[in-house]
């Protein structure tokens, strides 16, 4: 088995390792917070936002603060064990 | 993809990482002030406002209000200077003041301080203010220790002197009025200093 194994699909793209390496620090984060920090358009970030959601990696939390509708999206355990495996796989490519 | 692009997720991911969650660390140049107001503070207070050695504090006599309004008067004066150079420095670093992470800092700052602030309030109302300088010391440590988590820099190390000279200062009784010039004057001069070195050279 090679150390490219561990490195994970889902992950090779910036904004999808950006959502992640937010998430993975902060308890939870809104759709805003997270647009606000990785300076992207809305319908870009919702797509990765889904993609990770789809793979189980992050929960996803509607609610309503007022009437205005708020998401907030916190990593799973599964995301989380996933986002470390392919950082230190990246370390490992880098070391080599 | 490249080594070169691995590399730069990296620097990314960990980039975001201290964006999203830490609070810009407050300048040195503020803790310097914040002790020099402290000191300025209770010189005022020694030569103006103490009692002389056969008299008491009372508690409703015009000097110790005086010396109620001579402590809202350093804590404000500080918190105002802290407020503009660090506004100032992150305006010149393109970095947002009032997000999430600075609520945090603030909330998790508030919660022992104001607490402290209470039950100092309360003794006093009965009596008891001699250990005013010590609840002072202690509780503001616990406030910068606990906000800690949320900056970048060693404002913690600070908590830990604040709390210990709280310690030492509740088991001399009588030298509280010092231990308060250690603290707030003394420890903030000294951090502020070693912060305001380490920026430099860091730039």
């Amino acid at each position: 088995m090679g150390i490219i194994d561990n490195i994970n699909k889902v992950f090779d793209h910036r904004i999808r390792l950006g959502i992640m390496s937010i998430l993975v620090v902060n308890e939870d984060a809104d759709f805003n917070r997270l647009k606000e920090l990785l300076d992207v358009t809305d319908g870009n970030l919702a797509s990765h936002l889904k993609a990770l959601e789809k793979e189980a990696y992050i929960l996803v939390e509607k609610q309503f603060i007022g009437r205005k509708p708020n998401t907030r999206y916190s990593t799973t355990k599964l995301g989380k064990a996933e986002f470390t495996k392919h950082i230190n796989a990246l370390e490992k490519l880098i070391k080599k | 993809m490249s080594e070169q692009d691995y590399l730069k997720d990296i620097s990314e991911i960990k980039n975001l990482m201290n964006r999203s969650s830490r609070f810009i660390s407050l300048s040195g140049l503020s803790g310097i002030f914040a002790g020099l107001y402290a000191i300025i503070g209770a010189a005022i207070a020694y030569f103006f406002l103490f009692p002389d050695p056969d008299e008491y504090l009372m508690v409703h006599s015009v000097n110790f209000k005086a010396l109620l309004a001579l402590l809202a008067a350093i804590a404000i004066l500080s918190i105002v200077t802290a407020y503009i150079i660090t506004t100032q420095r992150a305006k010149k670093n393109n970095e947002p003041i009032w997000d999430a992470t600075t609520k945090r800092l603030l909330l998790n700052f508030l919660i022992p301080l104001v607490t402290g602030g209470i039950y100092i309030i309360i003794k006093l109302n009965s009596q008891h203010y001699g250990l005013s300088a010590s609840l002072m010391l202690i509780f503001y440590g616990l406030a910068l220790v606990n906000a800690s988590k949320y900056t970048i820099g060693n404002v913690k190390y600070l908590g830990y002197g604040e709390i210990v000279a709280g310690l030492i200062c509740a088991a001399l009784p009588g030298y509280g009025f010092y231990f308060w010039i250690f603290g707030f004057g003394l420890l903030h001069i000294i951090y502020g200093s070693v912060m305001y070195l380490q920026e430099k050279r860091s730039v």
